[in-house]
């Protein structure tokens, strides 16, 4: 054994302060306890008859981090709960209809959530269409093409995307993306998508397209290192059973690969839907905060998070106050769903290989 | 992408016949197109990075002055200033949040690894973590103004450093658990048979084994925080002087340069990029170091 | 130099966006003057003012638009008004190629924001500038996204004018606009105007100085165009100083008078009347009489208008009952 101290070190109970910098792992390290225990054999008795089984300090240890565990479910359940609390007047007040309405005027107190939830849905879907495609050929580049040179530097700029502010993609899609949308893509796409009634009226370069743009910069990193994590994780030998049966690479990708891993595919991509429906602050910056549904992507227009922002410390009067925590409850329950879908998905795949946590 | 069978393969096997030919030259057509564009893909995706990498470098180094670290905010519309209080206050913000939400994520990773593994309540924690992890981050904001901040009837540093300390758990602890679960049992047998006691065994074998996974789990976890504005609006809600009080509505990094980046003035705009420069750069030596530490640790095939 | 209280204090306030310039430079002047005093100001919107401190969850709030009936009766903390200096809201715009000053009658603004005039060379905005060439580009209308004292004074004035307006719209701190682009605080709507082409929006005349914004010419109540300035305000307050009610909750927009400048305002700090910390309100009490005493020459330096004698008076003797 390493030393006596440790029974003293038994008493201290929770275990906490010494995770981070912690001792050196005698058991392995040490060499004397080998040496030095057949030349004092009494020690180890005595040490021995000393020691308590240890059976309280690891019951004690073990319910602190079962506590440190359940903390996760009251978390969740406590953000529930205020939500709920907090947004009882206007549940009252407007019941389920509230998020069908699409009222949202302060001055009569009379709130409808639809046209946040339409400008959210809208955003995240447009998002998900630009990234979705990119993401994939992204991932099945990386996975399958990518010369071993050139892997590590291009996953490590794509996890680098991932890890950039929100604010910060905000302050540039202000000062370069909105002005190219309204000098340059906004007025090619209407000349030539002009047809679909998709980019009628004044295109400012604010407003639900340039949101979309943005978010898909945004959420294109999570999907696209989330796939490749799940592409990895199909057996090499069903690569080779394809190929050898013939297939080109192409073929050999779809049949053997994607094919394999379409479910854990859809759950990154509503991994990355999660995120996009939640994404606040960039967002704000660039919907044009109107809260309007127009068939137009030129359109500016407001999602739940991006209300929530503006107004959440602003709202005066109990209503208002009231319908803008009713939002964040939508918001929640919202998130919550498409998250706990996803996660069963790539579960269902990756369950067994190890994956990533992002 | 296509989902069109392989139609090929009932034919008879004459590989010199027109059809046969035809089939080969247009499957490996789309093998080259496939190739294209998933590298086209690649490109594109490089390209916004770059892009942005290369206009907040360019913005913010010809922004960045010794006054940005020295001084505190100018009034409004007058030159000079900087952001000395907003990099002090986050570090206090984050400091505040590591120092809550690393332990608590550590612990229930633990849990997970070391004594709930394959139990219901298990399993039902992960799953949370794992839905936890994807809350908007704005929810979060309100939800600890509402306890906080109505209770204790004033803006802080503390309040803003639990919403990001709840922000932080579901991340340490999914990775602190994958981490642990990489751990080989014979090293924990090991050490339970020389009568190690089992809450020694995981202080001192699996977590300490573990480490540099779970270093890698906490950086990403305050990589991700650190740039966190939305929570911290409604709760740590800035200063324009310089605070250490952590009762005292508290400047932050992110928060400043939202206020600055939708302002009007020219001078504001400069420290907005300037302090994004500053944001990103500290954001990417933590994920630099994770990936060192990654690459460095005893379980490489763990991150 | 005054002694406010020999220990450390940190007040924090919050709300309007309209005098932010002049507060944070009173407050920096004034804990540069007061080593042991800082006053923390954040420009969330007088919305925000209103709500925060009848939370309590600040120790004072600030506000372009006075507190209605309902809010005073609802509010957990009992607030006072006190003025502090007076403003004017311009109508900002960025039209590429035209530097001329434009002339907007009320209910021309008010129609833009109802949606019913949509281009620069609508017949209604070439009439009141003749002479000028309009393009015919859409106009992008920008509001304030948050609760807002300057959307308070500006929709105050609109529904004075426009009876569309008061219909459709009203008058409040945040509203239901029809149409536009909805940015945050007076920064917001400046940043954004300033970044869009023929986009029109409504700011605190010092945003539009300090950041070289073209403002229009508002047509007052007696039918002149006036431009925003210290004395077409005062102009505009002149009757309200003569007969100031003992709260101060006035409106001065559309007043009378040829010279007074139709969109004006004064703008409050919202007091708690009865503070939970005493030396908190000591400090407060310390720092109306500083800003009466100093800060109010200062004010036209940044186009705002000190407040006229007789208001300075009435205030002075109200600073007795902050405690």
């Amino acid at each position: 054994m390493s030393s006596p101290r440790m029974t003293t070190e038994n008493e201290s109970g929770s275990g906490l302060p010494n995770i981070v910098p912690a001792p050196p792992a005698k058991f392995v390290s040490d060499p004397n306890p080998v040496s030095s225990a057949p030349a004092a054999p009494s020690m180890i008795r005595e040490y021995l008859n000393n020691c308590d089984s240890g059976a309280m300090a690891d019951k004690s240890f073990a319910a602190v981090m079962l506590l440190c565990a359940c903390s996760i479910f009251a978390i969740v359940a406590f953000i529930f709960g205020i939500l709920v609390v907090h947004s009882h007047l206007s549940l009252a007040q407007f019941g389920w209809k509230f998020f069908a309405r699409s009222a949202w005027d302060p001055v009569s107190g009379d709130f409808g959530a639809f046209p946040f939830i339409y400008g959210t849905l809208a955003t995240s879907l447009l998002a998900l269409v630009m990234a979705v495609p990119l993401a994939l050929g992204v991932a099945i580049f990386l996975t399958e093409l990518c010369p071993q040179v050139l892997r590590a530097p291009i996953s490590f700029l794509t996890e680098l995307l991932a890890a950039i502010p929100s604010v910060v993609y905000g302050l540039w899609a202000v000062f370069v993306l909105v002005p190219i949308m309204r000098d340059t893509l906004g007025p090619f796409l209407y000349k030539f998508f002009g047809w679909t009634g998709l980019f009628e009226g004044a295109n400012f370069g604010v407003g639900l397209l340039t949101a979309s743009i943005i978010l898909a910069i945004m959420i294109l990193p999570i999907i696209s290192s989330l796939t490749r994590d799940i592409m990895t994780a199909v057996p090499n030998s069903q690569r080779e059973a394809v190929l050898a049966l013939g297939a080109t690479r192409w073929e050999m990708i779809r049949v053997g690969v994607l094919r394999n891993s379409r479910i854990g595919i859809v759950g990154a991509i509503m991994l990355g839907l999660g995120r996009a429906l939640g994404e606040t602050m960039a967002v704000t910056m660039v919907i044009g905060n109107h809260p309007e549904i127009s068939k137009s992507l030129f359109a500016p227009g407001y999602t739940l998070a991006s209300v929530i922002a503006n107004e959440f410390s602003e709202a005066t009067g109990d209503l208002y106050l009231s319908a803008l925590i009713e939002i964040g409850l939508a918001l929640f329950l919202v998130t919550i769903i498409v998250n706990a879908i996803a996660r069963l998905m790539v579960w269902a795949v990756t369950r067994g290989a190890p994956a990533r946590v992002h | 992408m296509s989902t069109q069978p392989l139609s090929n393969q009932r034919r008879p096997m004459d590989f010199q016949s027109k059809s046969m030919r035809i089939n080969s030259a247009w499957r490996s057509a789309m093998n080259y197109l496939v190739s294209g564009l998933s590298i086209l893909a690649t490109i594109i995706v490089i390209l916004p990075l770059i892009a942005i990498l290369f206009y907040l470098v360019y913005k913010g180094a010809s922004s960045l002055n010794l006054a940005f670290f020295t001084h505190i905010p100018a009034p409004v519309g007058e030159l000079g200033g900087g952001m000395a209080n907003s990099i002090v206050g986050s570090a206090i913000v984050l400091l505040l949040a590591s120092l809550m939400g690393i332990p608590i994520g550590i612990a229930a990773g633990v849990y997970l690894a070391e004594f709930g593994r394959g139990t219901a309540l298990a399993n039902a924690v992960r799953f949370t973590a794992d839905v936890l992890n994807g809350v908007p981050s704005i929810v979060m904001g309100i939800s600890i103004y509402s306890l906080i901040v109505m209770q204790q009837k004033h803006f802080s540093a503390l309040a803003g450093g639990v919403a990001l300390a709840i922000m932080m758990v579901p991340t340490i602890t999914r990775t602190t658990e994958e981490m642990l679960a990489t751990v080989p049992h014979a090293i924990r047998e090991a050490a339970l048979g020389l009568g190690v006691p089992k809450w020694r065994t995981a202080v001192s074998v699996s977590l300490r084994t573990a480490s540099p996974g779970i270093i890698t789990g906490c950086m990403l976890a305050f990589a991700r925080v650190a740039g966190e504005t939305a929570p911290l609006l409604f709760t740590a809600f800035g200063n324009q002087f310089w605070s250490f009080r952590l009762d005292q509505p508290i400047a932050a990094l992110p928060l400043q340069i939202y206020v600055y980046a939708i302002s009007p003035y020219d001078e504001w705009h400069r420290l907005a990029w300037a302090g994004s420069l500053v944001l990103i750069v500290m954001i990417m030596v933590s994920v630099t170091l994770v990936r060192i530490f990654a690459n460095r640790g005893v379980l490489k095939g763990g991150s | 130099m005054l002694a406010a209280g020999a220990s450390a204090q940190n007040l924090n306030g919050a709300g309007a966006t309209f005098p932010y310039p002049i507060y944070s430079k009173w407050f920096t002047e004034y804990s540069a003057a007061h080593s042991n005093v800082k006053i923390n100001y954040q420009s969330i919107g007088s919305g925000g003012g209103i709500r925060q401190v009848t939370e309590g969850t600040v120790d004072f709030g600030a506000s372009d638009g006075p507190m209605s009936d309902e809010q005073i009766a609802g509010a957990k903390v009992k607030v006072m008004h006190i003025p502090t200096v007076l403003g004017a809201v311009v109508p900002v715009y960025n039209i590429p190629g035209v530097n001329k000053e434009l002339n907007f009658s009320g209910d021309v603004i008010a129609d833009i924001y109802l949606g019913k005039i949509t281009k620069w060379n609508d017949a209604r905005i070439a009439k009141d500038n003749p002479g000028v060439s309009l393009p015919g580009n859409a106009i992008l209308p920008v509001y304030r996204s948050d609760g807002s004292g300057t959307t308070y004074i500006f929709t105050d004035y609109l529904s004075k004018v426009s009876s569309d307006w008061t219909s459709k719209v009203g008058k409040n701190t945040s509203v239901k606009w029809p149409t536009g682009i909805g940015q945050k605080g007076n920064e917001g709507v400046a940043g954004m105007v300033r970044q869009s082409p023929y986009s029109f929006g409504y700011v605190e005349l010092i945003y539009a100085v300090q950041n070289k914004m073209s403002y229009g010419l508002v047509k007052n109540a007696a039918g002149k165009f006036v431009k925003a300035s210290t004395a077409g305000v005062t102009a505009a307050a002149a009757a309200a100083a003569k007969s100031m009610p003992a709260d101060y909750r006035v409106s001065i927009t559309n007043a009378a008078g040829a010279e007074s400048y139709p969109i004006s305002s004064f703008t409050w700090l919202l007091i708690p009347t009865h503070s939970t910390d005493p030396a908190k309100a000591k400090v407060l009490a310390d720092f109306l009489g500083w800003m009466l005493d100093h800060g109010e020459a200062e004010a036209s330096g940044l186009t705002y208008a000190p407040l006229p004698k007789p208001v300075q008076d009435m205030v002075r003797k109200s600073i007795a009952n902050v405690k």
